[in-house]
């Protein structure tokens, strides 16, 4: 009896909340303006991109990582 | 504890209506514009069949429509087709400025406080609306993949054109 005294508040406070979860995550297509400026760009720098990548592909090649094929055991 | 429980169930209720705007479908009625969007200049649409084209100025494949939008304006104004090109720019100058670079000859409305995008709840940009002259809404392109989305335009327009006559 006092377990489901316990339950059933924190079911229904965690039911009122996912609600609001959907508020406030999902940004509709036509609230986009913001995102689709270039400042909101992940190329935004062309060479600091560049640079991240090929920082990636050294650290990460000899696992097969950043969709080099292989890893560099040389069998590949 | 009754009173704790049903003022939640209360917040559950309205938080999910809140979150669940129900888009508009084919076979539904458009809704009212002029209530939407207060103090625009909506056209007489009574009789007439009825283009709703959602679009910002920070959408490239809007820019692509407005040309054939146009184009569709000329041909098919004269027989009974109404276009009205909303807005959802959160800056009048954004609208204005995309409304007179592309140079549209057709009505346009700007639905800064989204009320009128609320109420369509369209699922990309562009989307647009064909409504028959009941205010049915019977067809709905969702973007704009150029000659495609024309010849689709051109062709449902005809269809309603013919069932009017």
């Amino acid at each position: 009896m006092r377990r489901s005294f316990l339950v059933i508040p924190f079911i229904l406070v965690g039911l009122c909340l996912s609600s609001c979860s959907q508020q406030l995550v999902r940004v509709k297509p036509y609230e986009r303006g913001n995102l689709s400026r270039l400042g909101m760009s992940k190329d935004l720098n062309a060479l600091y991109t560049a640079m991240t990548e090929h920082a990636y592909f050294s650290r990460e090649g000899s696992f097969g990582g950043g969709g080099v094929g292989g890893g560099g055991c040389g069998c590949n | 504890m009754k009173k704790f429980a049903s003022s939640l169930l209360f917040l559950m209720c309205t938080g999910g209506a809140l979150s669940t705007a129900a888009p508009v479908e084919v076979g539904r009625p458009m809704p009212k514009l002029s209530n939407l969007v207060p103090g625009a200049k909506v056209p007489n649409t009574s009789g007439k069949i009825i283009l709703v084209d959602f679009w910002a100025s920070w959408c490239s494949p809007c820019r692509k429509s407005f040309p054939i939008l146009n184009e569709l304006h000329r041909k098919y104004g004269p027989k009974g087709l109404v276009i009205i090109g909303i807005s959802v720019d959160e800056k009048e100058a954004d609208y204005r400025k995309f409304a007179s670079k592309m140079k549209a000859a057709f009505p346009l409305v700007h639905d800064s406080a989204h009320k009128a995008a609320a109420a369509f709840n369209p699922s990309a940009m562009p989307m647009s609306y064909i409504v028959d002259s009941k205010g049915i809404v019977r067809y709905i392109h969702k973007g704009f993949s150029g000659a495609r989305t024309r010849a689709k335009y051109i062709a449902e327009i005809e269809t309603l054109l013919t069932k009017e006559r």
